[in-house]
């Protein structure tokens, strides 16, 4: 069963100014998005019955250190019923945050997560927004490009402390 | 009215069940679970940072370490991946033995899982007959790619060499011994009342939530949708081969379980099927600039020898771009996420990781479970820390 | 005044039997390991000496030589005591069994059993349940939470089906009239008790099963669970202690099978005692057979099949060999 409507007419329909870009690579489509409405572009996305992405196959974030927008949002979407998959973008520039998704598809959760570890995008009312696959202690974003690959205390040496010490 | 507070116990890093450096802290009201924090990123190794660093043909070695008990799915997701940006066209003969060491590795990844589910569970016979037949397939591969956990045998633009002389026979006596094999352990296990009772009705997983929830995989078919990634969007030519999709009811354990077994049968056919329909050609696609001429020329021809230097010191460029390509892995759709900026390295590799996504499902799974159910649901998901944590 | 005879004879016997028993706990360790193996298409131990003969002697020297530690926060008392009271209550357990007809021997006739008390059975659940002091004390006594809760959900399961375990074995009792094990062989002579009480058979080796906590009953002491056994503590010879406590109490098991339904040392040509042994042998076998199929049953299924469903089949089983003995 494919899909009635094309969904990039039905989001330039809905949403207009909103959707930036529209490119097509390889026979995938990405459509760009501006970051203030991401939540009602996967809401109408989501929910509305031409289409239903009820799948999130997959979050993440790009660092195109050097443009003015600095970060990017990649979201994966699948329908279930109709077999589609589109890729939502957004931009964003540094410091700046985005709305989350995980509300509308609790996929989000680990995925938002990870995003913010790796690469330090803060997602607004996330519900436990911290770091997940590196150490709580840890200083830095490591995906950003600035982030040099052996880390910051490479020529550190790894220092010691033994119980007796510590204890005092 | 003296007041109770839930005691916090942690299933640590090290625990003969948790398949790998997982860490799950629960939060525990006597026996029954309150509320259960995986803790991840024990075996974190910066992958899709080293990739930026990598030419394409190096990176492909970091996939292996992905989800190490299936090295050759991981290698086929990513070479698709960059042979979609390159735009590439495979030969047949690559594409049905590409599907052919998928599906044996898809064998030895689910036997792996049965093996250790079942010893979590308590049955310890299981286990070492599965890894009997594991034993056979990794013999196989170990004949072919040269190792039994680090194949790297898939390359962007086929093989790294063609199958041995002696590959067809064994495989031949492995698929036909495999189906005899998959009845003794369903002698053991389906119908046996202990394995029942602490399998249904346990862990249950709705349609909605999964899909929710971004689950893919058995799990996500154990719960009754149908979304396999070789039949939804199928690649190198598995629209060949006749195959089904077994499907669940519940969502519980047993039913995760008998998809997994049923589709090992499935896999079994598959690759009976390539065995036949073999077809004779090149194992590598004729692009002089990104595929390495083969060896015999490089020793004789010095314009193949340039060739071959050029291509593994300095790589192949590819298109700018971004392309998403997807395998059915054992544990879930694996994908790959590559952004190219026209050099010869990815200017970013994302990898879409099944367990990390299922994963994610534990702390809803696990509210109201008995510890002793906890060990046999995260069994059940089939989880790899390699992939989770990259 | 027999007295001087009398402990001689027993003290003899005392030696023999314990030191032929704690060769057959050893080796049983040897044998479950080695048929594990085969059945799970493996060798099992065949390096030390041939056929692995000497495995449990070097086992028996590898405990002995590790480190023994008492954790601090322990109760140094009870910690040291709880593992001997398992043994002793495991070992003294053989002391009722008969292993075999009377000898005539120096012109007495000695009866091949250390003591022949008229209450053996009960003597044997007493010290079953003496047993399980031990496991509570060690469990409680290493400061531990996860080994309370261990030793806890052992003696819990010890408890209930201990009392399953005693019901069984009184529709034997109905039909030899007797509580001494002598008389219980004695009355076998023409057929065996398993053909007048088969369904109590297959429950006393259930019940037996969880009461020396093997699988499908052997989530207590399971490794792959959260809360270990009541032995996590425990280091060197006191957990050797445990452990040849468990194996003793698993042979003391398949002894009173063998004593109750398989007719004892009874059988024709070949002297008693090899009889007996033969006869626990494969009890012992189906024990390791079964550890080798089976998956672990939940703890809540374990206590709901002890209360729900095992006991009051054994009370059936009773009241149906007493209605059909009162009739006769």
């Amino acid at each position: 069963m494919s899909m009635v409507r094309n969904p990039v007419e039905a989001l330039q329909e809905s949403f207009g100014d909103a959707i930036r870009k529209v490119e097509e690579f390889r026979g995938e489509i990405s459509v760009t998005v501006d970051k203030s409405k991401i939540r009602e572009v996967m809401f109408f996305l989501r929910d509305n019955g031409n289409f239903l992405y009820d799948m999130l196959i997959d979050l993440c974030g790009v660092d195109y250190c050097g443009d003015a927008q600095r970060f990017e949002i990649v979201y994966l979407l699948r329908s279930s019923r109709f077999g589609n998959r589109i890729t939502i973008k957004a931009r964003l520039q540094e410091n700046e945050d985005v709305d989350t998704v995980m509300d509308i598809w609790m996929a989000a959760d680990w995925l938002e997560r990870e995003v913010y570890d790796v690469l330090g995008i803060k997602f607004n009312n996330h519900s436990d927004l911290r770091r997940i696959l590196l150490p709580d202690e840890f200083v830095g974003h490591p995906l950003r490009k600035d982030f040099p690959v052996q880390g910051y205390d490479f020529e550190k040496p790894f220092s010691v402390q033994l119980e007796e010490e510590s204890n005092g | 009215m003296a007041e109770t507070l839930n005691m916090t116990v942690n299933m640590g890093p090290q625990h003969p069940a948790t398949h790998g450096v997982l860490r799950v802290l629960l939060e525990l009201d006597g026996e029954i679970i309150v509320k259960a924090t995986p803790c991840i990123g024990y075996l974190h190794r910066g992958v899709e940072k080293l990739a930026e660093t990598m030419t394409y043909n190096q990176a492909l070695t970091l996939t292996d370490r992905l989800d190490y008990t299936n090295g050759l799915s991981n290698n086929l997701s990513y070479c698709l991946a960059v042979e979609k940006l390159l735009d590439l066209k495979i030969p047949k003969r690559a594409q049905y033995l590409r599907v052919m060491l998928a599906e044996l590795q898809r064998i030895s990844a689910h036997l792996l899982w049965l093996a250790t589910h079942a010893l979590d569970i308590g049955a310890m016979t299981v286990f070492f007959y599965a890894f009997r037949e594991r034993e056979t397939i990794l013999g196989i591969l170990e004949q072919t790619t040269g190792a039994r956990l680090t194949p790297s045998f898939i390359r962007v633009g086929g093989l790294a060499a063609d199958i041995p002389d002696t590959f067809t026979a064994s495989v031949k006596t492995f698929v036909d011994d495999f189906p005899a094999r998959v009845d003794e352990y369903e002698t053991l296990l389906t119908d046996n009342i202990i394995w029942k009772k602490r399998t249904q009705n346990i862990a249950l997983l709705s349609r909605e939530d999964a899909l929710n929830y971004g689950i893919t995989g058995p799990v996500l078919r154990a719960s009754g949708v149908k979304y396999d990634v070789r039949k939804a969007y199928p690649y190198s030519s598995y629209d060949d081969f006749e195959f089904e999709i077994p499907l669940g009811r519940n969502g519980d354990i047993y039913d995760r379980y008998v998809v997994r077994l049923k589709e090992m049968r499935q896999s079994n056919r598959i690759v009976k099927q390539t065995l036949e329909k073999l077809p004779e050609g090149p194992v590598r696609a004729h692009a002089l600039t990104v595929v390495s001429p083969d060896k015999a020329d490089v020793q004789k021809d010095i314009a193949a020898l340039i060739r071959h230097f050029k291509i593994m010191a300095e790589g192949f460029k590819t298109p700018c771009g971004e392309v998403y390509s997807s395998v059915e892995a054992p544990k879930g759709e694996l994908g790959f996420y590559i952004v190219s900026d026209g050099t010869n390295k990815p200017f970013r590799m994302r990898i879409r990781p099944p367990s990390f996504i299922n994963l994610g499902i534990l702390p809803k799974m696990a509210e109201g479970l008995m510890i002793a159910d906890v060990v046999a649901a995260i069994g059940s998901l089939d989880i790899v820390l390699g992939e989770i944590d990259r | 005044m027999e007295t001087v005879p009398f402990i001689l004879e027993s003290l003899i016997k005392v030696v023999v039997v314990f030191s032929v028993v704690m060769l057959i706990v050893a080796y049983i360790t040897l044998l479950e390991r080695k048929f594990l193996g085969f059945i799970q298409v493996r060798l099992g131990p065949n390096r030390v000496g041939p056929c692995g003969i000497w495995q449990p002697l070097a086992d028996g020297i590898k405990s002995f030589f590790k480190e023994d530690i008492i954790p601090l926060q322990a109760d140094k008392p009870l910690f040291v005591m709880a593992p001997m009271i398992c043994f002793f209550a495991a070992l003294s357990m053989f002391a009722v069994i008969p292993f075999g007809d009377s000898v005539y021997l120096f012109g007495r006739k000695i009866k091949l059993v250390i003591a022949d008390v008229d209450i053996g059975l009960l003597y044997i659940f007493a010290l079953g349940t003496l047993g399980e002091y031990g496991v509570v004390l060690g469990g409680w006594s290493s400061g531990n939470k996860y080994g309370v809760l261990g030793a806890l959900r052992t003696a819990a399961q010890m408890i209930s089906y201990e009392a399953a375990l005693g019901l069984t074995l009184i529709g034997t009792v109905i039909l030899a009239g007797s509580l001494r094990l002598t008389d219980i062989v004695e009355a076998q002579r023409g057929v065996w008790f398993i053909v007048y009480q088969p369904f109590a058979f297959i429950l006393y080796i259930v019940a037996g099963l969880a009461e020396v906590n093997r699988t499908p009953f052997d989530m207590p002491e399971s490794e792959s669970e959260l809360a270990c056994g009541y032995n996590i503590e425990y280091s060197s010879m006191k957990f050797a202690l445990f452990f040849m406590a468990e194996y003793a109490h698993i042979v003391v098991v398949a002894a009173v099978a063998t004593t109750l339904f398989l007719g004892g040392w009874l059988g024709p040509f070949l002297p008693g005692p090899v009889w007996f042994l033969i006869k626990v042998f494969f009890v012992v076998f189906f024990f390791i057979w079964e550890r080798a199929t089976f998956p672990r049953l939940r703890y809540d299924h374990v206590m709901q099949f002890g209360w729900k469903v095992l006991f009051p089949l054994a009370l059936l089983n009773v009241v149906v060999t007493a209605c059909i003995v009162a009739l006769k």
